[in-house]
């Protein structure tokens, strides 16, 4: 190092650092919230394990047939009712912005009735519709008495994926916005007709912005299947409450349901993160990450 | 002498609201010709390019692309509105260069390319493929066939995008802007991809501010100026010894 000046000797000084210590930041503040959650972590564990919960009990049932297939009931109807949603959610989301005012009303309709009553309430009352519609069917041609029809499984179902399509149905319409309107123009000038750009190059973009949405909608509908339980759909809570009516051990069985549940939406959260990735192809953001 | 008309245009007129962006524009460009059009922002030139191939609808005129009457079918004195899939149709004959590429993002640059023709024109893909690749050799970008538009610079993009127009095979490519987004230094190998392709005979109408360009390649120029058409010409003649007072003032103030 040059000596600028002799009057400067002491800034310099001032200005060497090279023997000095570093001192990290306490961060007190975490430590102790560290701590508290640690502690209350500890006394939940213990209040669990020496509580009146038959730990044997969880182990056993937690692979007990019925479960299993309560839990396997649980996933087909998560698929069933998501898969109507999303359909209805796109078929709604293309009505509402296709520019027909007819369409554009039936679909603004849709949204308000179905969003505007609690799913639960929906599930009864598809599962009820025999009061209202004693048969169904086409008069002359073919007839049949709903009640045949409207199973558990046909009741949760419409109820759950009718009301799903109309939460769905926003999350397509946002994702129709989010495509920039230069994209529509380019497929128009290479002579896409509407279906054709739709569905290769405005959904596509589109999926981008609503996966993670609709990630979180999915997560949702597997534990909202749990209101199926109450028309006597044979779902895992179902089964468990059965099982519990039996043996009276309530907690084991709802912790038993508790663990499936939690496996299913860690699974499912891995699953849309893959999702995330391949749509995200061609992104800034996401090649950058990879 | 009889010259093959590709694009005619008579007395299109667009309204926005009460808004006149286009005032009776006329123009009729012949097979083989580059036409510049020229003129201040807001003069209405991309709602003209629009019109042409149906992104904008006009309210009164028509026009003819290739003996065809753009939007409408004639039954004896009636013109009929076409519907979605005869629009489709009748706008695969006419490519088209945006100001900002508006390159598919999810796709790659092949991909973008032969997207048209595999899925409008249903065309073989393997005929496509080498169609596509061939293409991105002939604008410079042969090694960027796997890329996504978001790994290629702006200049490549736009090369891109007119690989995708060309591919398409189409009677006419519209230019809007295609180097006004771009970044000084990659201008010029925009304007030398749309040189080759007018050298190679393809019709064209180009809205551009690159004087130059219009000097150097285009046989008719067009000025246009608050909706309306005000001079057109061959280039040399509008560029150089302009009839209206209004070209004057504008090439003056292009050139600084
Ligand atoms: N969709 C639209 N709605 C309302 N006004 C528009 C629309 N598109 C263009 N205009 C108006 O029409 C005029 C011509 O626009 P444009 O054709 O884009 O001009 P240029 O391309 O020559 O700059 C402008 O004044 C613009 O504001
Ligand atoms: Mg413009």
């Amino acid at each position: 190092m040059t000596m600028p000046a002799p009057q400067a000797a002491s800034l310099d000084q001032k200005y060497e650092i090279a023997h000095l210590t570093l001192v990290p930041k306490r961060h007190i503040g975490r430590m102790v919230t560290a701590a508290l959650v640690l502690a209350a972590l500890a006394a939940l564990v213990r209040a669990f394990s020496v509580g009146q919960i038959e730990w044997s009990y969880v182990r056993d049932f937690l692979f007990a047939p019925a479960i299993l297939q309560g839990l396997q009931s649980t996933l087909v109807m998560t698929v069933a009712a998501m898969t109507l949603g999303i359909v209805l959610g796109v078929v709604i989301a293309l009505m509402r912005v296709s520019g027909n005012p007819v369409l554009s009303s039936i679909a603004v309709g849709y949204v308000w009735i179905f969003r505007g009553a609690p799913a639960l309430l929906q599930l009864m009352i598809w599962f009820n519709l025999a009061l209202i519609f004693p048969t169904m069917g086409i008069p002359g041609l073919f007839e049949f008495r709903t009640v045949d029809i409207m199973t558990p499984f046909v009741a949760a179902m419409l109820g759950l994926g009718i009301s799903q399509g109309a939460y769905t149905s926003e999350v397509v319409r946002s994702g129709l916005l989010s495509v920039d309107s230069g994209q529509y123009e380019a497929a128009r000038s290479i002579g896409m007709t509407q279906m054709v750009m739709l569905r290769r190059i405005v959904l596509p973009q589109a999926m981008r912005v609503m996966v993670p949405p609709i990630g979180n909608e999915v997560i949702g509908m597997v534990k909202l299947t749990s209101l199926a339980s109450v028309i006597q759909y044979s779902e895992i809570l179902h089964n468990a409450q059965i099982i519990y009516f039996a043996n009276t051990r309530v907690l084991e069985l709802l912790l038993v349901a508790s663990f499936w549940y939690l496996a299913v939406v860690s699974v499912l959260s891995i699953v849309q993160h893959y999702i995330e990735q391949y749509f995200g192809r061609g992104s800034k953001a996401v090649s950058a990450s990879m | 002498m009889s010259k093959e008309i590709v694009v005619k245009a008579v007395d299109v007129t667009k309204l926005f609201g009460t808004f006149t962006a286009l005032d009776k524009v006329s123009l009729e460009i012949a097979k083989g010709e580059v036409c510049c059009i020229i003129g201040p922002s807001g003069s209405g030139k991309s709602t003209f390019l629009r019109c042409i191939n149906q992104l904008e609808k006009m309210n009164a005129g028509a026009i003819w692309v290739n003996d065809e009457l753009v939007g409408y079918r004639r039954e004896g004195n009636n013109l009929h509105e076409i519907s979605d899939v005869e629009m489709s149709r009748q706008r695969r004959h006419i490519g088209m260069v945006f100001q900002r590429f508006n390159l598919f993002p999810h796709k790659t640059a092949l991909e973008n390319i032969m997207e048209g023709p595999v899925h409008v024109l249903r065309e073989p893909i393997a005929d496509v493929h080498k169609r596509a690749e061939d293409l991105l050799v002939r604008v410079g970008l042969g090694d960027k066939a796997g890329h996504y538009p978001s790994q290629l610079s702006g200049g490549q993009q736009q090369r891109v995008a007119i690989a995708r127009a060309m591919c398409m095979r189409p009677e006419l490519i519209l230019f809007d802007e295609p180097t006004s987004a771009l970044d000084p230094e990659l201008v010029s190998e925009v304007l030398d991809v749309m040189k080759d392709l007018a050298a190679s005979g393809m019709t064209m109408i180009v809205v551009t501010h690159e004087l130059g360009f219009a000097r150097s390649v285009a046989n008719t120029v067009a000025f246009m100026e608050a909706g309306k058409m005000v001079e057109v010409g061959p280039a040399s003649q509008v560029l150089s010894s302009p009839k209206s007072p209004r070209t004057v003032e504008f090439i003056r103030a292009v050139h600084g």
